[in-house]
């Protein structure tokens, strides 16, 4: 028995719809899920707004995954005779108080906070996605034990928790991913909660039942995909918290430790040297800036694209 | 409303024995002997057995717990490592600088947000409100320590206009006035953004409505279907989000106080975490997460005053 998911959720993009539907031109018959897909990826590609979004992290991709090429000098080399240069045509960035090259650090850099968004949130998913799925579906004590622990991690303001687990934890890269990962556990288990509660009502669940199957067929299989749009567009959104966060961390001193070539940290560094040399002051942060941009701007393109009831 | 509010307030007790235990149990994470750490390189095993049993360290977890609460509830938060003073004392000095920071911000985010989200949605699909929306994704995808610093830099180095940093008095002198402008701008770009965007969303959905289709059938002026009709609704979700968003600014302020060294609790406690002066970082985040809860609470109130809807729920 072939049980359609979608037919009877509120989601535009697992709207009511047939198993199949004939193309107009072929005739030919295609499923329900490459509709949605193709829909998706219509509205999302006259989104400009999420492709430069998508383009801007794609090019961060790149330059992490090709540092080592792109880069034009090592990242930690010193050299005490080009201390606080200003940007020049060798060192288009200028270079730092020890004299390393600023864009190669920045280039480095962005494998760091790549690293740190993508493990931290990936934390925060994998926590708070689980604890969601099983808070929302089964319902009862176990809902009520689960929500209670989150609304106690939601009562610490802003990045005051993770602050407080790297305290205790000591400072470090680590550390930090850690630490914002778990502070997005709360965030994640909400969200997927709350949508699995309205999904549970849903007639192809009391079907999927019916039919003899198990919790975790029900919540992997019926339950996990149809939870995966909002799950989308929050992860983005999320990752740009999570570096904004991480870079927060680094530049008290609590996340990556000298000579690490981490964009907050760079910052907390120049600041020292603010009067005489600014370019320490404008690249990095420029760089936190772009890449936090693009998450925010593909997660709000994301965000039109799979819910375009939100879009105003 | 008094049987909503006294419910709100029970429901409280859980989570603030949640926080408590949340921030007991961190802080027993951290390696190392607190009683070795407060007596220092010189001491015998002697004086640190005496100071951990002074200080409850050989008792039981559960005890020591009990003991936190117990001090908690009287106002006591423990001695910090470093200064020897109380923990509360410290605090109680801090609070002040911290507190009117953050109400600063939100007023001004608030100020700033709305006259913005009005803007846009008024001039919905043109490049006004495309402009607008740009800026504000900008404000929201900018650290604020960066802002801080590239302010401080251009307004207080090249532009000598204002004070670099630290804090010359209270808001309401002059000199104190001028201090609290550059941190009081950088704490508040992020929510004035957020706000600005919530706002012009919840315009455009309000115009939506039934009720304001009837207002201009029956002839209204657009602007006064705009203000009478569509804004006093359209506030309600920005009003929550500002209160939210205000206790937001207490954790945002620990970064901006760092950046302005700013004599505040959230600097203090960035501090006492590189001394690795615990009782601080302590007492620190239970304070900030005591606010952060009543301020919600606060907040679900007044929302509940301002849409009857709510309580009866």
């Amino acid at each position: 028995m072939q049980i359609d998911k979608a037919n009877s959720t509120s989601d535009p993009l697992v709207q009511p719809t047939a198993a199949g539907v004939p193309a107009q031109a072929t005739g030919k018959w295609i499923s329900s899920h490459q509709t949605k897909l193709s829909d998706f990826w219509r509205r999302f590609r006259r989104n400009r707004t999420a492709v430069i979004g998508l383009v801007l992290i794609f090019l961060n991709l790149t330059i992490a995954v090709f540092a080592p090429l792109i880069a034009p000098y090592d990242p930690y080399e010193q050299n005490w005779r080009n201390r606080l240069t200003a940007p020049n045509s060798q060192h288009w960035f200028g270079t730092d108080e020890h004299g390393r090259d600023q864009l190669s650090r920045i280039v480095w850099g962005t494998r760091i906070s790549l690293s740190i968004g993508l493990i931290s949130v990936s934390i925060g998913l994998l926590g708070g996605g689980l604890l969601g799925l099983i808070s929302g579906y089964f319902g009862g004590g176990i809902d009520n034990t689960i929500m209670r622990v989150m609304d106690v991690m939601m009562a610490f303001p802003g990045v005051l928790m993770a602050m407080a687990l790297v305290a205790a934890l000591g400072p470090g890269l680590y550390n930090v991913m850690i630490a914002v990962g778990v502070w997005s556990i709360p965030l994640f288990s909400r969200l997927v909660r709350g949508t699995v509660l309205g999904l549970k009502e849903n007639e192809f669940i009391s079907a999927a039942r019916a039919i003899g199957c198990g919790n975790a067929r029900i919540i992997f299989v019926h339950v996990l995909p149809n939870t995966i749009a909002p799950i989308l567009v929050f992860t983005s959104l999320r990752m740009a918290t999570a570096l904004l966060s991480a870079a927060a961390l680094s530049f008290l001193g609590l996340g990556a430790q000298p000579p690490q070539p981490d964009w907050g940290a760079m910052l907390s560094q120049g600041r020292a040297h603010i009067h005489s040399s600014p370019h320490l002051m404008w690249f990095p942060g420029l760089a936190i800036m772009v890449l936090v941009l693009s998450f925010n701007m593909l997660g709000d393109g994301l965000r039109d694209a799979l819910d375009p009831r939100l879009k105003n | 409303m008094f049987r909503y509010i006294i419910r709100r307030l029970i429901l409280l007790i859980p989570i603030l024995l949640g926080v408590a235990l949340a921030t007991f149990l961190i802080m027993q994470l951290i390696p190392g002997d607190p009683a070795r750490m407060m007596a220092g390189l010189t001491a015998s095993e002697a004086d640190i057995t005496a100071i951990r049993v002074r200080l409850g360290l050989d008792q039981p977890l559960h005890i020591q717990f009990w003991e936190f609460l117990k001090g908690l509830l009287q106002g006591d938060l423990g001695t910090s490592l470093r200064t020897r003073r109380p923990v509360a004392v410290e605090i109680s000095e801090r609070f002040f600088a911290t507190a009117s920071l953050a109400v600063m911000a939100i007023v001004t985010s608030i100020a700033m947000s709305i006259p913005l989200g009005i803007f846009a949605a008024r001039r919905h699909g043109t490049w006004g409100d495309n402009l607008s929306m740009l800026v504000a994704m900008f404000g929201i995808s900018a650290p604020s320590f960066w802002i801080g610093l590239l302010l401080m830099y251009y307004l207080a180095y090249v532009l000598p206009i204002l004070p670099p940093s630290g804090m010359y008095g209270p808001p309401w002198t002059w000199v104190g006035f001028q201090s609290y402008i550059l941190p009081t701008i950088t704490l508040s770009i992020s929510s004035t953004a957020i706000l600005a965007r919530l706002t012009r969303s919840s315009i455009l959905e309000i115009l939506r409505q039934d009720y304001i289709r009837t207002a201009r059938s029956k002839g209204l002026a657009e602007r006064f279907v705009l203000y009478r009709h569509a804004l006093r609704n359209a506030l309600i979700p920005v009003i929550t989000l500002a209160g939210i968003q205000l206790g937001a600014l207490l954790g945002g302020a620990v970064v901006v106080e760092t950046v302005f060294s700013w004599p505040g609790l959230g600097r203090y406690v960035v501090n006492a975490i590189h001394f690795r002066d615990f009782p601080v970082v302590q007492g620190g985040v239970m304070l900030f997460a005591l606010c952060f809860v009543l301020i919600n609470l606060i907040v679900d109130l007044l929302y509940a005053f301002v849409d009857p809807r709510i309580r009866y729920e």
